[in-house]
């Protein structure tokens, strides 16, 4: 008996559809949330990830009733990251049936608001996303910085020391993605999980690059993330999250089947 | 007609609870409220909640819901779930300590750094699917096997003083009460809204279970 590590499928929504981004650039489309997450479900998938990248207000109302739609029919933890700014913006994501929200730039631009929405929420609601990209060259110590705004923006801040400061602050949950590693299916980035896994004490979700079944039990396995979130492998029908866990499960790693 | 109350005392999604009771019931009204004639009037109550005891015990008193929640407890089935299953405890050591509403004797504790067996750290919150041994029949449980996966998502965990209470327990990595019963209560430290196949059965259990623990 254990607790199981988890696997995240996780849907881009734009304008109240799924889409990926490759790299956060070129975008195909891949359908509608509330079929998806339902697929999804099916499936086994632990839990649900949704990426708001609609970049209007108006079209936020969209989101709102996507998460609204699917709480009322999937019946597993739901995540909405994406322009989550204030705490006005949680509450509603929370009303309308999330369970989580991620907060990445606003945690950047003002550390405190993180503190603020886990005293309001509870830590166990509050999950930091970073988009970590190495800066060190080949024959240097590894070290990872943090960027926004899709990875554009670099911030001079240390990747493991920024989780650490985030988890002080009371963030529940760690959402890992590698910019270098995104969209590029070549696998995680396992030496930046491992280094933030190893440096918090709450749960790690990495993210990026996952191209196939193997990359996932690496990521737990030698990256010591605590659940995979993966997106264009499971999208376009490649690969069932059942038949990821069955990999992983035949790797000794306990899943939820 | 049964009618269950889900208890709105401002702590967290209420919406999810909501929405699988009503996924499970074909007859039954389900209200989400913070009236005290509302909820003493229901058939059913659930007490659910996420975040910090300090809010949690503050949110009651402010609302007058102490009184209203044992009361109910007392009458008629009645689940509590995560937050709403620690403050049935006597006190809890989060936010330095909360004298909690003591309908269970014990103590809500935080859980410490450890490692399982193989060496590896488990990180706090425990968050995620984790497996349920039933330590007793109950007919909550109908339906579901032996150590299905739940969801939860907790920091703290329920230590009561009768271990004749515990229901179910789990593992992290030392046995922990995931779930408690006693006449006609239960409560879980899982998040059953969230735990689909399994999760829905137990709250199909809970709309049709008439408050007898056997």
């Amino acid at each position: 008996m254990a607790l199981a590590k988890r696997i995240i499928p996780c849907l881009d929504v734009d304008g109240g559809r799924v889409v990926k981004g490759v790299q956060f650039v070129d975008i195909r489309d891949a359908g509608d949330p509330i079929e998806v997450a339902k697929r999804y479900d099916q499936q086994g998938a632990d839990e649900i990830t949704f990426l708001d990248i609609t970049a209007t207000h108006a079209e936020r109302d969209t989101m709102v009733h996507v998460v609204e739609a699917v709480a009322s029919q999937v019946f597993i933890p739901l995540t909405v990251g994406g322009g989550i700014r204030t705490v006005e913006d949680i509450r509603r994501m929370l009303n309308a049936g999330a369970d989580k929200v991620g907060i990445n730039s606003a945690a950047v631009n003002n550390p405190e608001f993180v503190r603020e929405a886990a005293e309001k929420f509870g830590s166990q609601c509050i999950v930091v996303a970073i988009d970590a990209k190495k800066v060190s060259a080949e024959n240097e110590t590894d070290k990872w910085e943090i960027f926004t705004h899709g990875g554009r923006k670099p911030t001079g801040i240390d990747a493991v020391e920024w989780a650490k400061k985030m988890v002080d602050y009371g963030a529940g949950e760690i959402l890992l993605t590698s910019m270098d590693k995104d969209g590029t299916k070549s696998g995680f980035d396992l030496a930046l999980t491992r280094a933030v896994s190893d440096a918090v004490n709450v749960p790690v979700i990495a993210s990026g690059g996952v191209g196939k079944l193997q990359d996932l039990t690496d990521g737990i396995k030698l990256g010591h993330a605590d659940a995979v979130l993966a997106a264009s492998i499971f999208h376009f029908g490649e690969h069932t999250v059942e038949e990821a866990k069955q990999q992983m499960a035949a790797q000794g790693i306990e899943v939820r089947l | 007609m049964h009618r269950i109350a889900v208890i709105d005392y401002g702590m967290g999604n209420l919406r999810s609870v909501s929405k699988a009771l009503e996924a499970v019931s074909n007859n039954a009204s389900v209200v989400v409220t913070s009236d005290p004639q509302t909820i003493l009037s229901a058939s059913h109550v659930l007490f659910p909640g996420v975040g910090a005891i300090r809010d949690c015990m503050a949110e009651l008193k402010h609302l007058e819901l102490e009184h209203v929640i044992k009361q109910a407890a007392q009458e008629k089935p009645f689940l509590g779930i995560c937050l709403g299953m620690q403050a049935l405890l006597t006190h809890s050591e989060e936010n330095n300590g909360v004298n909690t509403l003591d309908i269970f004797t014990g103590e809500v504790k935080l859980f410490q750094p450890a490692k399982n067996a193989d060496g590896e750290k488990l990180k706090v919150p425990h968050m995620g699917w984790n497996q349920v041994h039933q330590t007793c029949p109950h007919p909550l449980w109908k339906g579901i096997e032996q150590n299905s996966r739940f969801y939860f998502v907790h920091s703290f965990y329920a230590v009561p003083e009768d271990k004749r209470v515990i229901a179910g327990t789990s593992a992290y990595p030392d046995d922990f009460a995931a779930a408690l019963y006693k006449d006609n209560i239960f409560a879980a430290q899982f998040h059953p809204e969230k735990s689909q196949r399994a999760g829905l059965q137990l709250l199909e259990n809970f709309v049709n279970w008439d408050g007898q623990s056997s």
